[in-house]
């Protein structure tokens, strides 16, 4: 211990000389210097992707660039509606098959499986996040999609009186197979979350359901599931957000046709798509045009991730200590949330 | 004040009966354990056809030849003249290790810095709550920054390590997070009796803290890693494509992700071949790390 | 054994005597466990005293409940036996006190009663529970009738958090009258027989956390009651009560047996002096001694009954 050498028993025997305080001080300031540096230097990307977005707002307005229907390179004339509608209808049908599957998986998981299944389990569901978006857009591409486009057909000719769903000719990239492979994408997100807030539900709940002669499932209906709503729900937002902003898988399997899509089996575009495709030429306007899109999507994900942030934090808080875990899964996964709560 | 001993005149096979099951809260409960029971095997399915899929296919593009010769540009020709994959494997190593060159010190220590000196302060809520902002950023957008700040700004042109930088960003949050929970869980008591000993605090988080936190840390590494390395987008637009190796990451530089995606695109059946071979190496390089990193957090526990 | 052996005397407690049983009271809560031989005699409290009767209105018909017969019953958690080899009968439309040092095996025994013991992973029963005569754990009996028939109230009073007071009690009766069934009169009835209703007509809407603990205990109660079942469990229901609360439950329990049959748990000897017409004693997963209240505490047979009553361990 590097104590300052004064003789006598006063308190400046405790002092450490500056030079000895120089590390401390050091790594103190550093750090902090870091944080804040961290912290600029997202602040700073906002503002100048918002530099780069301008010309094309100045050009169009924001409102009709985000809700004009045209996005039409040749004329630079660029309203982004079809990107924003085929984002939002892919992660609509995202959320809409992979929630359901998501949650029945954490069900089976905390309630209904044999305890020695439950890692193996884990795991299949958690290594689809190992899985690379280009190689979901390479399988779903060359394996799914012609696989399922019998069965897109009929559905579609069957339910032609359906407006939307069905009536019209289906094409291999289209927004169900997106949504679908989509869909996949977040299970493993959204089923960690529900797991680790089904995990926080206390016993007593549960078994004050059985003592009063419930069946499995009417206790899980009754204990389980209610307790566990805003946890869910924050848990699906995270999978929304992550299923808006996903980019590649997106465009190998949409089509890339720059216009609404008039069926749900039919090509259409989304706000990520456009940047991937058009942006290794675009020049001036359009590339404006591409960072405004750009934009839209990054305040999309903001506001979605924000949500989803709170609704999981207040699920984690009233999880009591093993709230933890639903923070945690959010964080990281299973995987971290498995390694904190085994410490 | 005891009563009669039950002689309510209740058969004995009627006493339960009356609060029996309905069969219609049997069927119930059968159809929804069915329907989760499904739900799960749905959620299970994907994966193994996945994975079924990629060493059927990809399994017959691997070859010698496949791993030490660039990727040709021809297209129309027979797969004899594609090339392999070499430029694409060197260029996501290179990429990815600078990335994470990058990446793992800063993060660890703005973690550090939220745990140990940060902690409540008004400054470690806001750096949380943008490091929470980053981490729900879509990985294109990561790619459009570093265009904006090194290309744009600085007039010049793709290059490896610019793909790195933007690697680097979208590794960040996932470092600092992992590393921040890890850090949380190091017992409060160990460093106070540390410092009670009279140590200075940079020699308690270097001696004490950081080994404690090292298994730990190590797998949100390897995740974060893993993670970077599947990426796709960030590299469209910094590191760009190109076929040949270059050992330098001051130029073009591919990668397999990128490689993948121009191949998807492709109409040629060789073409689709070689991406198979190559998707299944990435996604064996990826679980390699992902095992990997379950290995250590298994091993370790921070009890 | 130095102290006398008084009898035991059941004594009806009216105005005058009300006094010295408060002060009783108040020094048994001050210094703690007392020892039973301090006292003079236990004393058996008729519903007539008490502070605040009870919703006067409850009406509650007798109903002749099962007795409850354990036959060799073994519990175990895995390969560890904590319940090892039972007889007990349970006379029916009584209050039976289970009491013993922590560990025993009291709540487990009784857990078994409406089989959720084995709701725990690796847990095991063995042996035979008869309801009147019929074996629950017998090859064609239905788990869940089991638990409609056997209620259970829990230590720790848990009305469901996301439902109101209303929805906490319609639960049970619920499920089997479906959604749509209209449970208002079986609640209102709950709730009457459990001393709640005065207190929470007015907001049945209100969430079930928001009382107080005894009153959420009552309401689990209720939920419960609402069932309509044969035999009441209770796992130490009153430890997490203040001592008012204590006595409103304690006053219901007297007023409950006379349609179901009550077995209660309790590590509170008071407890079970005050509401049980009979008490067991467990030690370590063992029966030791059964018999009325009062011959347990002032004249036990077994010396480690003796040795327990008068506090020397547990």
């Amino acid at each position: 211990m590097e104590a300052a050498s004064i003789p006598g028993g006063d308190r400046a025997t405790l002092a450490r000389s500056p030079l000895a305080r120089f590390p401390d001080r050091a790594l103190k300031y550093g750090l902090t210097a870091l944080a804040v540096l961290i912290l600029a230097l997202i602040v700073y990307f906002f503002v100048r992707l918002f530099g780069q977005a301008h010309a094309a707002f100045a050009r169009e307005g924001v409102l009709s660039f985000v809700f004009g229907n045209d996005w039409n390179v040749g004329a630079e004339h660029f309203g982004a509606l079809p990107l924003v509608v085929g984002t939002l209808i892919t992660s609509a049908l995202a959320l809409a098959i992979g929630v359901p599957v998501a949650v029945a998986a954490a069900v089976y998981a905390t309630e209904l499986c044999p305890l020695r299944l439950r890692g193996a389990l884990t795991l299949l569901v958690e290594l689809l996040a190992a899985v690379p978006s280009v190689v979901y857009g390479l399988w779903g591409i060359f394996f799914l999609a012609p696989k399922l486009q019998g069965a897109e057909q009929w559905i579609a000719d069957r339910l032609s009186f359906i407006p939307f769903v069905g009536g019209g000719l289906v094409t291999i990239p289209n927004y169900f197979i997106t949504g679908l492979v989509l869909a996949i994408m977040i299970l493993p997100i959204v089923s960690a979350i529900a797991r680790e807030v089904m995990a926080t539900v206390p016993a007593d709940h549960k078994e004050a359901a059985l003592a009063l002669g419930a069946t499995r499932w009417e206790m899980i209906r009754m204990a389980v599931l209610p307790y566990c709503r805003s946890g869910i729900v924050g848990g699906a937002m995270l999978g929304l957000g992550r299923a808006i902003g996903e980019t590649i898988a997106v465009t190998i399997l949409i089509g890339n046709a720059p216009r609404l899509g008039h069926h749900l089996f039919s090509q259409g575009y989304s706000l990520a798509a456009s940047i991937a495709n058009e942006f290794g030429e675009a020049q001036n306007v359009h590339r404006s045009a591409l960072f405004a899109a750009g934009l839209v999507l990054f305040v999309l994900t903001l506001l979605v991730n924000g949500v989803a942030r709170v609704l999981v934090a207040r699920a984690a808080r009233a999880g009591g200590p093993r709230g933890r875990g639903v923070e945690n899964a959010a964080a990281g996964g299973q995987i971290l949330a498995d390694t904190a709560a085994g410490a | 004040m005891s009563a009669a001993n039950g002689q309510a005149g209740l058969k004995s096979e009627d006493r339960l009966a009356r609060f029996a099951l309905s069969p219609a809260r049997r069927r119930r409960d059968r159809l929804a354990r069915g329907s989760v029971l499904a739900g799960t095997a749905i959620a299970v399915l994907p994966l193994l056809v996945i994975v079924y899929y990629l060493l059927r296919k990809g399994l017959g593009a691997w070859s010698v030849s496949f791993f030490t010769t660039d990727p040709t540009g021809n297209t129309f020709f027979g797969s004899s003249g594609i090339g392999g994959i070499k430029s694409a494997i060197l260029g996501t190593i290179e990429i990815v290790a600078l990335a994470s060159a990058i990446a793992v010190p800063l993060g660890v220590g703005v973690a550090v810095w939220l745990v140990e000196y940060g902690r409540v302060s008004w400054l470690a809520r806001t750096v949380r709550f943008f490091v929470d902002v980053l981490t729900g950023v879509p990985s294109i957008v990561f790619g459009l920054f570093v265009y904006i700040v090194l290309i744009v700004g600085t007039g010049s042109t793709y290059a490896g390590y610019k793909g790195s930088v933007a690697l680097a960003l979208l590794m960040l949050p996932i470092v600092i997070r992992s590393a921040e929970v890890i850090l949380l869980l190091v017992p409060s008591a160990l460093r106070e009796s540390a410092l009670a000993l009279g140590a200075p605090r940079w020699r308690v988080i270097a001696r004490v803290v950081l080994p404690t936190a090292l298994p730990g840390m190590l797998t949100g590494v390897l995740l974060a890693v893993a993670r970077a390395a599947g990426e796709t987008a960030p590299l469209l637009f910094t590191a760009a494509y190109t076929m040949k190796t270059g050992f330098g990451l001051g130029g073009f530089m591919n990668s397999l992700p990128v490689q993948i995606y121009k191949d998807v695109t492709s109409p040629t059946t060789s073409v689709e071949h070689r991406a198979w071979g190559a998707a299944l190496t990435l996604v064996a390089m990826i679980l390699l790390l992902n095992t990997i990193a379950r290995l250590i957090a298994r091993r370790s526990r921070l009890a | 054994m130095t102290s006398p052996r008084p009898t035991a005397e059941v004594v009806d407690v009216d105005a005058e005597s009300h006094t010295e049983l408060d002060r009783e009271d108040q020094r048994s809560q001050e210094a703690g466990s007392q020892p039973a031989s301090e006292y003079a005699s236990p004393r058996i409290i008729s519903p007539r005293t008490a502070s605040t009767p009870l919703s006067s209105d409850a009406a509650l018909e007798a109903k002749p409940g099962p007795s409850v017969r354990l036959e060799r019953l073994r519990a175990f958690y895995g390969e560890s036996e904590q319940v090892k080899g039972i007889d007990l009968e349970f006379r029916a439309n009584e209050v039976t006190a289970i009491i013993g040092p922590s560990g025993c095996g009291k709540s487990t025994m009784v857990r078994c009663i409406n089989r959720m013991h084995e709701e725990i992973p690796g847990a095991r029963a063995q042996g035979r529970v008869l309801l009147e005569d019929v074996d629950v754990y017998g090859p064609s009996v239905d788990v869940v009738a089991v638990r409609r028939a056997v209620g259970m109230v829990f230590q720790k009073p848990n009305p469901f958090p996301t439902m109101s007071i209303f929805d906490n009690v319609a639960a049970g009766p619920r499920l089997s009258a479906g959604r749509r069934g209209d449970v208002r009169a079986t609640v209102e009835a709950a709730l009457r027989d459990a001393g709640l209703w005065e207190e929470v007509a007015d907001r049945l809407d209100a969430p079930g956390a928001g009382l107080s603990g005894g009153q959420q205990q009552r309401l689990c109660i209720a939920r419960s009651l609402a069932v309509d079942p044969e035999v009441i469990l209770m796992d130490e229901p009153c430890s997490a009560l203040d001592p008012i609360a204590t006595l409103k439950i304690e006053e219901l329990i007297d007023q409950l047996k006379t349609r179901v049959t009550i077995v209660i748990v309790t590590h509170n000897m008071q407890q079970a002096a005050r509401v049980a017409d009979r008490t067991a004693f467990m030690l370590d997963g063992r029966l030791v001694e059964v018999g009325p209240t009062q011959d347990i505490f002032t004249n036990p047979s077994d010396p480690r009954t003796e040795e327990y009553v008068t506090g020397k361990f547990g």
